[in-house]
């Protein structure tokens, strides 16, 4: 099974949604890597501009809250964080086409407990993420230290562990029906 | 234990279990329009994997951008174009025949109670007006779509949505979608198929019911619902008259569908609307509602009347009633786009499109162009808009524009005073 993880960035909002995402004037891209530089471009935090560039930068897991992945179907959400390098979204919850997108791509779309997402932002420092997929166990370490800082469970339907590990749905789907 | 409709839909339609509460649907049609499916076929070319599950269930538009605005759409277009030509997909609707596809495809009598429907897009729940399960999905279940004719879905709950009481004159469909989303927010019916029952929805026709279904994405479900009744079954009947000897006996079918009595749901909301005022959306999110009554004075820069929410013909003619004899406002914009060309046509034939020219509107092609930000009338920066469609997201619109959501009646009454105002105000008795 692919290895997920990496350096984790914060997105705290509610409702995020996919025109914030990528914004459908970049629709009329047919190459998933022509959409690499306006991922989350139209993104507002707090009332102000998010500079997703630079602040994501060398991220690899997001971390947000509500909803994420509200509004439009485009598949092209979910690529602009794949072709970004970021194969992993922890969310207090999805828009259910936004989640299903991510785990079609054999990407993971985890939700948590609302006490776990607010365990994982209140964590200051550069913070590290490694799933563990085998065992369903999501571990925060802190500015490079060994400890965890914060461990916790997640779970993952068995339908939707089976296309991350074959690669996605499209790859399941010919094989199977 | 009864079951709902959604329930019987899947029970009728199952593949595969390959999770407790996963299910694999057979799909009934497969809708394609060109800013999701471009890819989807690029990618299956790729794979060599080139194919169509069957030509006669996948139902394809050029619709977001036509006619083509640059080199990048033209190409959408022409992926399109190819690959209807190749797989010989008969039901393609291309520029001069094309319209906003959840307009277009229900007129073509396309969707039919209790069949299964997706598309790579989110407003594909509208046809669930017709007694459908219709889902958007993103490009890959499109494309699994499209080769295997099947997809994925969690097992379905549903929120049963009762709308009781008597609308008052100057509120619609528009305002009674707007006020539930409002009540039960952007996410109240994630993962739900949301069920419209009651005497109000008995009493729409079919044009309010795809108005009421098109937004139950805005509250995050995954199909809006309503039984198919008379209605149903009379707005299909050119299409399905040689399956039936009358109209009793199609909806005395239709009737297999509904919901049991003693089904069970996830969530249950009954509302009345006879106290209900003209609704519209504040800020950037499609649960922010106020009545237009409260709003402070806001002023419009343009007003955009259209798209697959409210742009059918039963919309324009309540625009047409606040139009007729006025002029838009000094500095307003006015944009209409007919959805379909059939309703173009129509409305040209009522006098409905010369209401709108004699009022300064521009009247544009069927085109879903900018609900979306995409083309046909994009905003500036600092601009404001009344508009008809289904998203006030944050530069849905274009960048830095604001997006208020209203019903046809609503935007009309901004359009010729400037500013959001309570259409019955302009209404005569």
């Amino acid at each position: 099974m692919k290895k997920f993880g990496g350096k984790a960035i914060f997105l705290d909002r509610n409702d995020i949604n996919t025109d914030e995402i990528i914004p459908a004037k970049y629709l009329t891209e047919i190459t998933k890597n022509n959409l690499r530089e306006h991922l989350l471009e139209d993104l507002l935090l707090d009332g102000r501009n998010f500079n997703a560039r630079e602040e994501m930068a060398e991220a690899q897991v997001v971390v947000t809250r509500q909803n994420f992945g509200c509004g439009s179907s485009r598949e092209h959400a979910v690529w602009a964080f794949e072709v970004n390098n970021i194969e992993v979204i922890i969310a207090d919850s999805f828009a259910r086409i936004f989640r299903q997108n991510m785990f079609n791509c054999g990407i993971l779309a985890i939700e948590l407990d609302k006490k776990d997402i607010e365990r994982l932002f209140n964590l200051s420092g550069d913070v590290e993420i490694t799933i563990d997929l085998d065992n369903q166990l999501i571990s925060a370490r802190v500015n490079g230290a060994d400890q965890e800082a914060v461990q916790c469970d997640f779970e993952i339907n068995p339908f939707d562990r089976d296309l991350v590990s074959v690669g996605g749905w499209l790859a399941y789907a010919a094989k199977k029906y | 234990m009864g079951k709902t409709i959604a329930e019987k839909i899947f029970a009728a339609h199952l593949r595969d279990t390959p999770a407790p509460d996963t299910m694999i649907l057979d799909l009934d049609v497969v809708m394609c329009h060109e800013i999701t499916t471009p890819i989807a076929i690029m990618d299956l070319m790729d794979k060599g994997m080139d194919a169509v599950f069957d030509n006669t269930k996948i139902k394809a538009v050029i619709d977001h951008v036509t006619p083509a605005k640059d080199s990048k759409t033209a190409m959408q277009g022409k992926i399109m174009r190819d690959w209807a030509k190749r797989h010989n997909i008969r039901d393609f609707f291309d520029i001069g025949a094309n319209g906003v596809c959840h307009a277009l495809f229900p007129e073509k009598g396309f969707v039919r109670p209790g069949y299964t429907v997706i598309m790579g897009d989110s407003h594909t729940c509208t046809h669930g007006a017709f007694g459908a399960f219709a889902a958007g999905v993103g490009t890959t279940d499109l494309e699994v779509g499209i080769y295997k004719g099947v997809c994925s879905f969690r097992k379905p709950e549903t929120f049963r949505i009762t709308i009781n009481g008597q609308l008052s004159k100057g509120v619609s469909a528009k305002d009674v979608i707007l006020a539930i989303i409002k009540k039960i927010t952007v996410n109240g019916g994630t993962d739900k198929v949301i069920e419209f029952v009651g005497p109000v929805v008995d009493a729409f026709n079919m044009s309010e019911r795809m108005t009421l279904c098109n937004m139950a994405v805005e509250a995050g479900a995954t199909s809006g619902i309503c039984m198919p009744d008379r209605v149903t079954a009379e707005y299909l009947w050119p299409f399905i008259q040689d399956n039936y000897t009358t109209v009793d006996d199609a909806i005395a079918e239709f009737a297999k569908w509904h919901t049991d009595e003693d089904a069970s749901f996830v969530e249950q909301l009954t509302i009345d609307v006879s106290n209900l005022v003209p609704q519209t959306t504040i800020r950037y999110k499609p649960d922010q509602v106020v009545d237009i009554e409260s709003l402070p004075e806001t002023t419009v820069d343009q007003v955009y009347i259209g798209s697959c929410t409210n742009g059918r013909i039963e919309d324009l003619r309540d625009a047409a009633k606040i139009l007729q004899g006025r002029q838009l406002a000094q500095g307003v914009r006015g944009i209409v786009t007919p959805a379909t060309p059939q309703i173009y046509n129509m409305a040209l034939e009522e006098g409905i499109i010369k209401v709108f020219m004699d009022a300064g509107f521009c009247v544009l092609n069927p085109t879903c162009g900018a609900c979306l930000g995409m083309s046909s009338g994009v905003l500036a920066e600092g601009e404001v808009c009344a508009s008809t469609t289904n998203r006030n997201f944050n530069g849905r619109m274009g960048k830095g524009g604001m997006v208020h959501l209203m019903s046809p009646l609503s935007a009309a009454a901004a359009a010729v005073t400037g500013r959001i105002t309570d259409p019955r105000n302009l209404l005569e008795d």
